[in-house]
């Protein structure tokens, strides 16, 4: 047996760590050099975890990620609102203070700088949160692309640990742990209050699971950032949390049908392909990339990511290539069994023509060809809550 | 977990317990570790020929995808169908959970395998890279 990731690793030569590097070691988590970080993968078996558990906790109670590898860029002054519309895709004027939106940083041809949520957190001082890959990137990019603007850009990537407390349950975990009313909250938006004591601590009611749940933003210092992981690990005992790895992070927003930089966006992928018109505002004042999409609409988009379904036996993974009979007409963005749904999923890449519900295609898994269908995206919807 | 003295091992992580003529294969504990949760088993039909070093089916689990290399050369008889609607069985008991049986071409293959104190030797170096 040899193994092979099925999700091919970053390359970097150094590795960056996590406050809680050792305390994921520590667990007994698989740890996996993900874009230059020493991350874990999934947690021990012998501690009810394992990717296929993990993913379930979120799905049906609760479970924790450590997503302190992300990146952070402040904009604030009183130009931060012109800086951040020209640079993003979304119409952050619509922000209320306290709302978050997801949007994305653009090159002028249209394509993806990164995927990006945009948080008001005061009148002029907006928060984006990017992707671990990309930090460096973006926050040049930003810097270089808002100098004519009046305002400040400073990168606080190193200053948070962020933790991800995700799932139906995660509103009960997390209220019992600090003084902040989290029923007032709704999703996509953000609040301050005091966390396993301390002071002012930004929560956001956001995430990448497709489930309900917050992330909070604490000092990155290692102590702190133990304490408060084993106290919300602790506080969540009674709703059988478990921590979770990048593979259930994986799985997660894949069944969400939500985008990965890398993989359903990047930089030769335009907005229009990925699907994510709803998030771009081309009535808004002009931002970076708006030009070539107006005339990429008009030319029509000639391939689109649509979700796939495995008819026959056999596991679709990403770069895979999808066939319509012999001819090859597209690629796998990203593939997996869907721990929650019990089917084998993708999402993909396919000429305009292919993009019908219900097409059937084939994607060619080491060789064979194998039957799959277009469905409907997202693949996993989160039941309505009754209230 | 102690691995079993009944049988040989293989760098790559397969185990191979034999009878005489006729052997079964699987994967080990340290293999299943290393791979989480098992969610697709590929083995060859009866009948096939396999080569001793060469791939003869994959095994996937939710992240990874994995090569089965044959510990020596031999004509499969007998698939563990089982494991096609309960790979998880794998991960369970990776030392019971048998993938397939076969003929042993050239018994004295067994020979270059290792033994469990040596297989667990090597793991041992394996995990502390």
């Amino acid at each position: 047996m040899s193994l092979v990731e099925a999700t091919p690793a970053g390359i970097a030569t150094t590795i960056r760590k996590t406050a809680l590097n050792a305390v994921h070691r520590q667990m007994g988590a698989k740890m996996v050099d993900f874009n230059g970080w020493d991350m874990p993968v999934e947690y021990p078996a012998a501690i009810g975890c394992g990717v296929i558990n993990e993913h379930m906790a979120v799905r049906t109670g609760v479970g924790i990620f450590d997503v302190s590898h992300m990146g952070d860029i402040r904009l604030a002054g009183p130009q931060a609102l012109a800086a951040v519309q020209h640079i993003s895709m979304n119409d952050a004027s619509r922000l209320a203070v306290g709302q978050a939106q997801y949007s994305a940083l653009l090159y002028p041809e249209g394509t993806f700088v990164d995927d990006v949520i945009v948080h008001r957190l005061a009148d002029e001082d907006y928060l984006l949160v990017i992707n671990a890959g990309t930090r460096e990137k973006d926050f040049s990019w930003v810097r270089d692309n808002t100098r004519k603007f009046n305002c400040a850009v400073e990168n606080l990537s190193d200053d948070f640990t962020q933790i991800a407390i995700q799932g139906p349950k995660a509103v009960n975990l997390l209220q019992k742990l600090t003084d902040a009313d989290l029923s007032a909250v709704k999703f996509y938006w953000v609040t301050r209050g005091r966390v396993c004591g301390l002071n002012n601590i930004l929560i956001g009611r956001t995430g990448y699971t497709a489930e309900d749940g917050f992330e909070i933003y604490i000092p990155s210092d290692e102590e702190t950032s133990a304490r408060v992981w084993n106290e919300i690990l602790t506080a969540g005992k009674e709703f059988c949390v478990v921590p979770c790895g990048l593979g259930a992070r994986n799985t997660l927003r894949l069944e969400g049908g939500l985008s990965l930089y890398g993989h359903e966006i990047s930089d030769t992928i335009n907005v229009w392909e990925a699907g994510l018109d709803r998030f771009c505002k081309m009535e808004k004042p002009d931002f970076i990339g708006r030009s070539t999409l107006e005339k990429a609409k008009a030319a029509g988009v000639t391939r689109s990511l649509v979700g796939l379904e495995m008819t026959e036996r056999g596991i679709a993974r990403d770069g895979h290539k999808v066939f319509d009979g012999s001819r090859e007409i597209g690629y796998v963005t990203s593939g997996s069994p869907a721990p929650f749904l019990k089917k084998n999923i993708a999402l993909a890449y396919v000429p305009k023509e292919f993009a019908t519900v219900g097409t059937p295609v084939k994607v060619e898994v080491r060789g064979q060809h194998l039957g799959a269908v277009v469905v409907p995206t997202p693949f996993y919807k989160r039941p309505k809550k009754i209230a | 977990m102690a691995y079993p003295t009944d049988r040989k091992y293989t760098k790559e992580h397969e185990w191979i317990q034999s009878s005489g003529t006729s052997a079964t294969v699987g994967i080990t504990n340290y293999a299943q570790e290393s791979l989480g949760d098992i969610v697709f088993v590929e083995v060859p039909k009866v009948g096939a020929e396999l080569t001793s070093g060469k791939t003869f089916g994959t095994v996937e689990s939710v992240k990874a995808v994995s090569d089965l290399f044959s510990p020596v050369s031999g004509t499969v008889t007998e698939v563990n169908a089982d494991l096609a609607t309960s790979p998880e069985k794998v991960n369970k008991d990776p030392h019971g959970s048998w993938m397939i049986k076969l003929t042993l071409k050239n018994p004295a293959e067994l020979d270059g395998l290792l033994s469990a104190a040596d297989y667990e030797k090597f793991v041992a170096e394996e995990a502390g890279k």
